[in-house]
């Protein structure tokens, strides 16, 4: 079959803009929180399922591996749902010139930064009750 | 006005099937849905008071607790479909690993959704002890 003419791929583009970075991240986001979805289906599975089979969950899902998994789904979840109000403003026309961008850029990271302390210190406190 | 379309596409029935924004569209509605969902489920999980089985069943027995859990998980499952189907569309050139990819990831999807439905309806319908 004939080569067809694709569009330029990743490279092409410069990263730095800052735009772009912010919505390739939005998709990588997107694909952890994918994979977090294993975890709560997996604990809502738990729950369901005998008070022994919880405790296992439960024990697997409180080590270490996991807490690290947990601080990766909250710096994604906060970002992915910044960002993605974002996307849908985008997609109403507003706040596409380059300017606008790039200022929306700051205030999504800002807003992340400031989601993820909240969260941070509210699950911190959780962690210390539930233990 | 001559038509852009060719015979042969005509005849072929080829062309548009009216399904264009479709999957863009969803991909919105689900957002939307998903920024009260996804906060509420991390406020009201942050709210209790432990986490053990009998506290977890207790909150997730609840009405309201149950209905929107259901529709967290319809939702999350379906954004998410929507979402690395198209990572796949755009990084996999391989037609062949695409669709295989494609096939296992939406087959993933359904087993997640209907797991994560049937898990809180056994719960909110008192069948977990």
């Amino acid at each position: 079959m004939r080569a067809r003419p694709l569009s330029p791929h990743l490279t092409i583009y410069r990263m730095s803009r800052y735009s772009l970075l912010s919505s390739i991240t939005n998709r990588i986001t997107g694909v952890v929180l994918s994979i977090g979805l294993l975890a709560l289906i997996y604990w809502l599975m738990a729950v369901a399922g005998s008070n022994r089979e919880y405790l296992r969950a439960h024990e697997i899902l409180s080590s270490g591996f996991f807490k690290l998994v947990y601080a990766g789904l909250l710096l994604a979840f906060c970002y992915h749902l910044v960002a993605g109000i974002r996307h849908l403003v985008w997609d109403t026309g507003h706040g596409l010139e380059r300017t606008q961008a790039q200022k929306s850029t700051w205030i999504v990271v800002t807003a992340t930064v400031v989601l993820v302390a909240v969260l941070g210190y509210w699950l911190f406190l959780a962690a210390g009750r539930a233990s | 006005m001559k038509s852009l379309r060719s015979p042969l596409g005509t005849v072929a029935g080829l062309g548009s099937a009216k399904s264009g924004v479709h999957h863009w569209w969803l991909q919105r509605l689900t957002s939307i849905a998903l920024v009260p969902l996804t906060i509420w489920f991390t406020v009201a999980l942050l709210s209790l008071p432990t986490l053990d089985h009998v506290t977890v069943i207790a909150w997730m027995a609840q009405s309201w607790t149950a209905l929107l859990l259901v529709l967290l998980v319809l939702v999350a499952t379906y954004h998410s479909q929507l979402g690395v189907r198209v990572v796949v569309e755009d990084y996999v050139h391989n037609t062949g690993s695409r669709t295989l990819i494609l096939v296992l990831l939406t087959f993933l999807h359904a087993f997640l959704a209907v797991a994560g439905v049937f898990a809180v309806l056994k719960v909110a319908f008192g069948g977990a002890s």
